[in-house]
């Protein structure tokens, strides 16, 4: 097939015809094959053509350059010369610290103009003739394919691997046998099993209700209607992995009024209305503090999972799957509010052996 | 000699030096000795006024003697505090419907007409009083310990930097900058609307002080690394190389690929 369009003298065509003929008018039909119609016309930047057009780039990338060259050099003079506490007031970020700001930018100028300055200078001034490269056939000649094979099957006789299974066998072992001190390590290393971590908390039969960052026990008569105390056991500061135990032991101290409580249960294990519940969300483990007074509704700010405390913090609205567990607690004889028994359930989002 | 010392020696004389002899010295110490410093003591005026100002202006939602009603819950038992906060941050008189009061810089009474209010609702039941100064300044207060106690208690609902946030129903905590400690340590105490309350048993006046103090400082908005986006944490810091980051890359990019003039 031939590749040159035949050019009718009025300047029609029945062939395809290449980008780079001009204008040609077909006749509408469609040709028995399509010819390659070959790359587009290239066209010349102004650099190539124009010797000024040229120098101008290049005064383009000198300054390019030049401008990271000032960058770095503030960067030096500002780390020595600037006092690290100065603040500055900048228009829309407020009060900045002026050695921070001055050292972001001026390094930012100073990596940023040389990548610029080498794209500029690659695009005006270096070729960007296309290049086309044709791909070799991949198939190899039909006598270096036999000799290949020819190899294979004469190293394998020669090493005598047929004729001597025992080495088959015992190698096979052995290296089917090294994949396991790796497979070990990596099992091994997952960590200790839980045990029943999962299951239990911190808290214990008469241990005191403790406030939390301030660690100091609270009385009943502290807690008044609509009072929220975010509590922790006593001692758990000496526990041996304290964040693992304090994770699981936080509780919610809140006081209704009895009559507002619907479940009996929720009322027996309080104490005259006062009521502690399990900070930890059944969803996937998020603190749930938000308690709001006059609906008496937790809610996890995570998923929003909402708990009605007035139903023994029964979950009304989100994707928790169980009510929030709640502690039993009482008082003690000095007044102080302790817990009455552990938690009766595994606290915390849901997991596959909890009974 | 006149009439007067012609009767020096009079019996009564000694009775009549003694009386003026009281009353000067009553008078001189009434005039000239220094008045103890009294947190504004309500008198009886103020409760008057404060009624004449509650019934003006209040009893149509809490009714008559403040006992509540549809629109309004009682007043009854909540102390001046409550009533210094919510008018005083000019949440009430409620603008209008709505699923929550909100601060409104609008404040439609003075301080003088405020304390009378405060004075009345307290005349009606024992209720939290508006605080000390030395509590609720913020200032010489612990802004670590308050910040320690402002995460655990408060920050689930308005933000570690007290930015505010959402609850349910269209209810939400509201920002916390530049509250006045006064109302801060009010607010601490009363639990309005959703709030929970924070006694002085749960939170002691030093514990508010210093998450007052911690407060004032966040304000102070003193950010040395740089743009603060309202404290939002990663929404707003998302938010922001999105839109400028990858707008900035993808700039880039245009720029890499296209041909040169």
């Amino acid at each position: 097939m031939n590749e040159h369009g035949t050019e009718a003298p009025d300047g029609t065509s029945t062939e395809a015809v290449r980008l780079d003929q001009g204008h040609i008018e077909g006749t509408g039909g469609i040709p028995e094959r399509f010819t390659n119609p070959g790359l587009p016309a290239h066209i010349h930047r102004s650099a190539d053509v124009d010797e000024k057009a040229a120098r101008k780039a290049e005064k383009q990338v000198a300054t390019l350059f030049t401008l990271s060259i000032i960058g770095t050099l503030v960067f030096i003079v500002a780390y020595f010369a600037i006092d690290h506490e100065t603040k500055v007031f900048l228009p829309g970020i407020g009060l900045a610290n002026l050695q921070n700001v001055v050292l972001g930018v001026s390094l930012a100028v100073s990596l940023f103009m040389i990548g610029a300055g080498a794209v500029h200078w690659a695009k005006t001034l270096m070729p960007d003739e296309e290049v086309v490269e044709e791909r070799h056939a991949l198939r190899s000649q039909d006598e270096d394919r036999t000799g290949a094979v020819d190899t294979i099957l004469g190293g394998g006789d020669q090493a005598q691997l047929g004729r001597r299974p025992l080495i088959k066998y015992t190698l096979g072992g052995a290296l089917g046998l090294f994949a396991v001190p790796l497979v070990l390590q990596v099992a091994g290393g997952l960590g200790p099993l839980p045990g029943d971590a999962l299951s239990t908390t911190f808290w214990r039969k008469g241990m005191k209700l403790m406030r939390d960052p301030e660690g100091t026990p609270i009385k009943a008569t502290d807690v008044t209607i609509g009072s929220v105390f975010h509590v922790m056991p006593e001692g758990i500061d000496k526990s041996e992995h304290v964040l693992e135990e304090k994770g699981k032991a936080a509780v919610l101290l809140m006081r209704l009024d009895p009559d507002d409580i619907t479940v009996a249960k929720e009322r027996d294990w309080g104490h005259d209305g006062i009521v502690a519940y399990s900070k930890i969300c059944t969803h996937v483990g998020c603190p749930v503090g938000l308690y709001e007074q006059q609906t008496h509704h937790l809610l996890c700010p995570c998923h929003q999972s909402t708990f009605d405390v007035t139903q023994d913090c029964k979950v009304i609205f989100g994707p928790a799957g169980r009510p929030l567990p709640q502690l039993k607690i009482t008082v003690d004889n000095e007044g102080y509010l302790v817990a009455d028994s552990p938690f009766r359930e595994a606290v915390g989002p849901s997991f596959w052996e909890r009974g | 000699m006149n009439a007067l010392a012609a009767r020096r020696r009079h019996p009564a004389a000694i009775v009549i030096l003694l009386l003026l002899g009281l009353v000067a010295m009553g008078g001189l110490y009434a005039a000239l000795a220094p008045k103890p410093a009294q947190a504004a003591t309500a008198t009886a005026d103020d409760v008057a006024e404060g009624k004449k100002l509650f019934l003006a202006n209040c009893a149509t939602c809490h009714g008559l003697h403040a006992e509540g009603s549809k629109a309004g819950p009682t007043l009854v038992g909540v102390g001046a505090a409550a009533v210094d906060f919510q008018v005083g941050t000019g949440r009430m008189p409620l603008a209008g419907p709505a699923v929550q009061a909100k601060r409104n810089s609008d404040v439609k009474f003075t301080d003088q007409q405020i304390s009378q209010l405060a004075a009345y609702v307290a005349s009606l039941a024992p209720g939290p009083a508006v605080p000390d100064a030395a509590d609720s300044s913020g200032t010489n207060g612990d802004v670590a310990k308050g910040a320690e106690l402002f995460r655990v208690n408060c920050a689930m609902c308005h933000n570690f930097a007290g930015s505010g946030g959402a609850l349910t129903r269209g209810k939400f905590a509201p920002s916390l900058r530049n509250v006045e400690g006064k109302h801060i340590y009010e607010a601490m105490l009363t639990g309005p609307q959703s709030m929970p309350v924070f006694n002085d048993t749960n939170l002691s006046p030093t514990d508010k002080n210093n998450i007052i103090s911690y407060l004032h400082e966040v304000d102070k908005a003193d950010n040395p690394g740089g743009l603060s986006l309202g404290n939002l944490g990663p929404v707003s810091e998302g938010l922001f190389v999105w839109i400028f980051g990858i707008g900035i890359l993808i700039a880039c990019a245009v720029w890499l690929g296209s041909k040169a003039a």
